[in-house]
């Protein structure tokens, strides 16, 4: 076990830690957030995306111990005093969601994206957000929402 | 249909309230369960595809860290007094070896469960499951579909003498006639990939034995009320102590259409044990423990004579069953048994299937179910015939449509409605097929290394998984009509039950459009209740694009109960005729007398407090309904693939899509788009980039999501959509299905437009997925 301190959601949080805790299962089994998803087990569907020290990364490929210190957002600590953040009023407005389970890692992406200045184009977003596989939209209303959001926050 | 019931929110795009919780990571999906003291269950799965199980050691696992307990297969086989259930025996005859949760003596695909293992943490329990010990007797396999066929193959089961499940027949009278007197011929034989249905939740189960003896089964599953009937009468419990939730589910895609041994074990062990148990899918696990779709091999003829007119279609469909026979695995072909005439009037027919288990993940329903697989072959040999014939590909299917209607069509079934002709025609409308045409003979004249080409595809196919009567006819073991309770509470909202079980399509938001519609209430006023057997106590759950076609007609019926129990008690208070009383935006008032006038939650309170109901009236303002449907729901259109193809590299990219569908009418026209949208990315997916595929041995290659290709966003377009109606004369609102459309249609286009990028250079075939290599082999080998 190892002691770690990690701001979740502004919220500094002490923890004791196996050495192989993944990330992801620290926040939903330790920390009781759930909204951050597991998918697959190849780092490959980007379902458990949060933002760690602001930069999106897949918490499935981070061990807990590693982001002692670090400050990290899930999708629970997104919404500002009860409003949507604008890509999730985004994803909102343009049905981006349907069964919405890729929807926690797909918006954390796509915030990323955006603050990042990579959401220009649909080209861009199209490829900014290949990391993050949706099952159910075809992607087609992700796209639309993430260049809605990009041109509000612009 | 009068005025006031279609308009206002039906018909427009209300946002969803399903959003705020899922937006906020407040989704209710199995893993976000945590119930103290629960046993996290692993199962230990056959690395073999056959094999003998000589022995199960689980001493080891049974004295590690954390483990609570540890059983195989002999030790749980009296928990089960039926073998895991079949629905859908397809003829008397039809071959099902018997299975079980956890395999006894025989493991018979990769993944086969043989041993479980229950520990305080999922993490101790997968370390406690490596400690298993299997003696294991590898057998011969059959692994390969065309191989599997044919006599002297090694069988899939030790006690079957050869791997053919069924063979199932539909014929009409003059078929070899017809091939006999035709001018013109064709036959072609298209492999249909096995596919992965990815949905991006896993599978997960956790029951709850609760004080008094009964149980909760939380599962992510599309089938809650069917899933309940099936695990009572496979565990032998009383099925009015079992309750089964399904919470937000993260997709389906018919995936989630089955009762998996998981449900069951789960079950069983929680009743066994006296503690929650849990049961978490991971994704490469799903890749060998959830069903498989596709896999068939299909030989496919039309005769027609020379000015293009189709006398008759043969097809031959062998489908690959996997190892064992699922909820309805022996009838996914059969779906679309009725269809491989598609939209044109064909009068000759002849369809046979032949079943065949191999060494593999079962097969079951996937997306379309049946019906892509019909659609693939019919619209990939227009394009044959038409290049045969020397016919343009869209005269040749406007001259075979189908123009009128109700249509009985030559397999036996009517299709109600359509409008095939509007929708090619509009679909020409936004496509401009002159200037595509410009650029590609630009791009051909001067050699370019990329290629276009468009591929069209005009469809019908039967959804709603309806009728009862013929259901029962085809041998399937329930029915297909769906019930719905629509109650006015005295306080003055509406509760809406519907026995139909959403996984991302939007009931919520889409029945109380129509809810509120009806009974003129606001939106806010209405609860929608599903997916909990102990509330929405009767249904049959949703697959087969059967909600809106089914459930919505019957909320529909209940609506209209409602309001005509109504109608009596203000009739009554007021002392006219119920005939004397219009009804509209929630007022009754009498004819003639606007003033006076009763809104129906003042009637919801009188029906509550039941001080003066007309003679015999039972207190409360609810109804039940239950519709079943008289026909299959009969959805249409045309679509249009613009793809790109490297003939240096073989690289074939989607470019463009336009998909003009004819459904009936829409309730909520953003959710529809986003229905077509997700189908056709799947659609899409089939023909470009997925295919699970196994080696001699029957080991899975693609056996988790680096080597499955599941597109990104990166590999698709956005796609342009586009309706035309011909409302359903049978449905209470018009309505037909629309989950299905998109990846029926999809698959025929894209291919159809990489054949006819490559077509000036000799290609008239490449099979799916047209990846990289098949394309560039498809190249090199007409040159
Ligand atoms: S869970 Fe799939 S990338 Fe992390
Ligand atoms: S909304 Fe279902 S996976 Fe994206």
């Amino acid at each position: 076990m190892r002691s770690v301190a990690i701001t979740v959601n502004g919220e500094r949080r002490e923890l004791q830690l196996e050495p192989r805790e993944l990330l992801v299962y620290v926040l939903r089994e330790r920390l009781a957030l759930t909204g951050t998803n597991v998918g697959c087990d190849t780092s490959s569907c980007g379902a458990c995306t949060v933002l760690l020290d602001g930069e999106s990364v897949k918490s499935c490929t981070v061990l807990g111990v590693q982001a002692d210190g670090c400050e990290i957002t899930t999708i629970e600590g997104l919404a500002m005093n009860g409003a949507l953040h604008p890509v999730q009023q985004a994803f909102h407005e343009q049905h981006a969601l349907q069964c919405g389970y890729c929807t926690p890692g797909m918006v954390m992406a796509a915030v990323s994206l955006i603050e990042s200045g990579e959401a220009g184009s649909e080209k861009a977003i199209r490829e900014g957000l290949e990391g993050n596989l949706c099952r159910c939209t075809g992607y087609h209303n992700i796209v639309k929402a993430v260049a809605a959001a990009a041109s509000v926050t612009a | 249909m009068t005025a006031t019931e279609t308009t206002g929110f039906v018909g427009t795009p209300v946002l969803r309230r399903e959003d705020g919780p899922l937006l906020k990571g407040k989704g209710t999906f199995v893993d976000n369960i945590q119930l103290p003291g629960t046993a996290h269950a692993v199962v230990v799965r056959s690395p073999y595809a056959h094999a003998r199980i000589r022995s199960v050691d689980l001493t080891e696992a049974r004295a590690a860290e954390g483990v609570v307990a540890a059983f195989s297969g002999a030790d749980l086989r009296d928990d089960w007094k039926a073998p895991m259930p079949c629905a859908w025996p397809v003829t008397p005859e039809m071959k099902n070896p018997e299975h079980f949760p956890l395999a006894v003596s025989e493991a018979c695909y990769q993944g086969d469960g043989v041993a479980v293992v229950l520990a305080t943490t999922r993490a101790l329990a997968k370390d406690a499951a490596e400690l298993v010990v299997v003696d294991y007797e590898p057998l011969p396999v059959a692994v390969d579909l065309a191989e599997a066929v044919k006599d002297g193959s090694p069988t899939a089961h030790e006690s079957l003498e050869s791997n053919i499940s069924y063979v199932w027949k539909l014929e009409t009278d003059a078929v070899d006639a017809a091939f006999a007197a035709a001018d013109t011929t064709v036959k072609r034989r298209y492999v249909q990939p096995r596919l992965i249905p990815n949905a991006m939740e896993l599978r997960g189960v956790v029951a709850r034995p609760e004080p008094n003896g009964d149980v909760t089964l939380w599962s992510s599953t599309q089938i809650p009320h069917i899933l309940k009937a099936m695990s009572a009468a496979t565990l032998g419990m009383s099925e009015a102590k079992l309750r089964v939730i399904a919470p937000d589910v993260g997709g389906g895609f018919g995936s989630k259409a089955d009762v998996y041994a998981e449900d069951l074990l789960v079950l069983a062990l929680a009743r066994r044990l006296g503690r929650p148990v849990k049961w978490i899918e991971e994704r490469s696990e799903g890749y060998v423990a959830t069903i498989h779709g596709r896999d068939f091999i299909t030989e496919m003829e039309f005769a027609a004579t020379k000015d293009g007119t189709i006398t008759a279609v043969r097809a031959n469909v062998t489908a690959a069953m996997g190892a064992y026979l699922q909820l309805i695995t022996p009838g996914i072909p059969l779906l679309g048994a009725w269809l491989y005439a598609g939209p044109y009037k064909i009068p000759n027919y002849s369809f046979t299937c032949t079943g065949v288990f191999t060494n593999t993940t079962p097969t079951d329903a996937y997306r379309g179910a049946g019906r892509p697989e019909a659609t693939y072959v019919i619209e990939r040999t227009m394009d044959a015939l038409a290049a045969e014939l020397g016919m343009d590909r869209l005269e040749l299917r406007r001259k075979n449509f189908i123009t009128e209607f109700p249509a009985t069509i030559a397999s036996g079934l009517t299709i109600d409605s359509g409008d095939y002709v509007g929708a090619l025609d509009k679909l020409l409308e936004d496509f401009d097929l002159d200037a595509f045409h410009k650029e590609q003979a630009a791009r051909r004249a001067s050699g370019d290394v990329k290629q276009l080409g468009v591929g069209f595809s005009t469809y019908t196919e039967m959804c709603g998984i309806a009728p009862s009567r013929i259901l029962g006819a085809i041998g399937f073991g329930a029915g297909g009509w769906e019930s719905s309770t629509v109650r006015c509470l005295p306080t003055g909202s509406v509760q809406v039950v519907t026995g139909t079980s959403p996984h991302g399509q939007g009931h919520e938001t889409a029945w109380a459009q129509m809810a509120a519609d009806l009974l003129g209430y606001a939106m806010e006023e209405i609860e929608v209740v599903h997916g909990d057997t102990a509330m929405a106590p009767y249904g049959l759950d949703t697959y087969g694009s059967r909600s809106l076609p089914v459930g919505g007609a019957a909320l529909h019926l209940a609506g209209q109960r409602v309001i005509e129990k109504a109608r009596q008690i203000v009739a009554h208070t007021l002392e006219v005729s119920g005939d004397d009383l219009d009804f509209a935006g929630g007022l009754f008032s009498v004819k003639g007398s606007p003033d006076r006038a009763m809104h129906i939650k003042e009637v919801a309170w009188l029906a509550f407090a039941a001080h003066n109901l007309p003679e015999g009236m039972d207190p409360y303002l609810e109804a039940t309904a239950v519709y079943d449907a008289s026909n299959f729901s009969w959805p249409g259109g045309a679509h249009a693939a613009v793809v790109e193809v490297d003939t240096e590299t073989g690289d074939a990219r989607l470019v463009r899509y336009v998909a003009i569908d004819e459904i009936g009418t829409v309730v909520n026209p953003m959710i529809v788009d986003g229905q077509v949208h997700g189908g056709l990315a799947q659609g899409i997916a089939t023909a470009l980039y997925e295919e699970a595929s196994y080696d001699e041995d029957g080991n899975l290659q693609t056996a988790n999501l680096v080597t499955y290709l599941v597109p990104s966003a990166a590999e698709l377009p956005s796609f342009e959509l586009g309706r035309v109606s011909a409302p359903s004369p049978l449905h209470p609102l018009g309505a037909k299905g629309v989950g299905e459309t998109g990846t029926i249609a999809a698959a025929p286009a894209v291919i159809n437009a990489v054949v006819d990028a490559l077509s000036h250079l000799g290609v008239t075939d490449v099979q799916m997925p047209a990846t990289p290599e098949r394309v560039w082999r498809a190249i090199q080998e007409a040159k």
